[in-house]
């Protein structure tokens, strides 16, 4: 198994209106890899746009003189996107609200942690110069059968 | 990504053009809300043009719909690529809203 190399490593100020561009620049990256349609269309830019809301809003709370940095590896079978902001991190847990609560459904918010763990294969969080949620895909095995 | 408005009859439909995320969502929110105090009741947003949904844009499609149901109007989805369905389905969204598969289709339901 080769190591992880590192696809992408972006560093963004804490404004929302830089999103969509950095999540273009992964998708185009997810596409020139070959990677399953739905990955690049669902997966990742939902995951990852929760993932750099939360560490601008939530981390930075929208100040542009702190920085959110993105980076994404690529391993055999997996990828992964680590987001770091300056912030002391949040609940992870206690954050994700499943649709299935009550009163859940008509609610405005609450989906976002929730759709980043369906969306992706595993999310951790932990303190690394900042806080960093670390999310991984894993990716379909396309190496030929054994004769 | 932008937002386009247009009467067809008694209905203002939208059309999401681009997504619908969390830096640009209250430009959504504030034209629907602009033409629901300027008296319009049937609403349908039209999404065939649209990539993807976060869930700031799902919370402000449920913010709207609540809002226009208050006022006694209605608010329809459309055109919903397999992507957006499958978040919808995610999320249970698909329950709340009423979802046609095409605009006409949508515009015949009210």
């Amino acid at each position: 198994m080769s190591a992880p190399r590192v696809a992408l490593d972006i560093d963004i100020p804490s404004d929302v209106r830089q999103i969509e561009p950095v999540i273009r620049q992964v998708t185009d990256t997810c596409r020139s890899l070959d990677l399953p349609r739905q990955q690049c269309s669902l997966n990742v830019p939902v995951a990852l746009s929760e993932a750099l809301s939360n560490a601008i809003l939530r981390g930075n709370h929208e100040d542009v003189t702190k920085r959110v940095h993105l980076r994404t590896l690529v391993a055999d079978h997996e990828l992964v996107f680590e987001i770091r902001d300056e912030g002391p991190g949040f609940n992870l847990e206690a954050s994700t609200r499943d649709p299935e609560q009550q009163n859940a459904l008509e609610r405005e918010d609450g989906r976002g942690i929730f759709l980043m763990r369906t969306l992706m294969d595993s999310v951790e969080q932990f303190q690394q110069g900042g806080n960093v949620v670390r999310m991984t895909l894993r990716l379909p095995d396309t190496s030929p059968e054994p004769r | 990504m932008s937002f386009a408005l247009k009467k067809q009859g008694d209905v203002v439909v939208v059309d999401v053009e681009g997504q619908l995320i969390v830096g640009n969502r209250q430009e959504l929110k504030q034209k629907v809300l602009d033409e629901l105090e300027r008296g319009e009741r049937k609403f349908l947003i039209d999404f065939s043009q649209t990539g993807y949904i976060d869930s700031s844009g799902l919370g402000v499609l449920v913010s709207l719909s609540k809002k226009i149901r208050e006022q006694g109007g209605e608010l329809r989805l459309a055109d919903l690529n397999d992507d957006l369905k499958t978040l919808f389905e995610l999320t249970k969204l698909d329950t709340l809203f009423q979802i046609s598969d095409t605009r006409e289709r949508a515009l015949e339901s009210f």
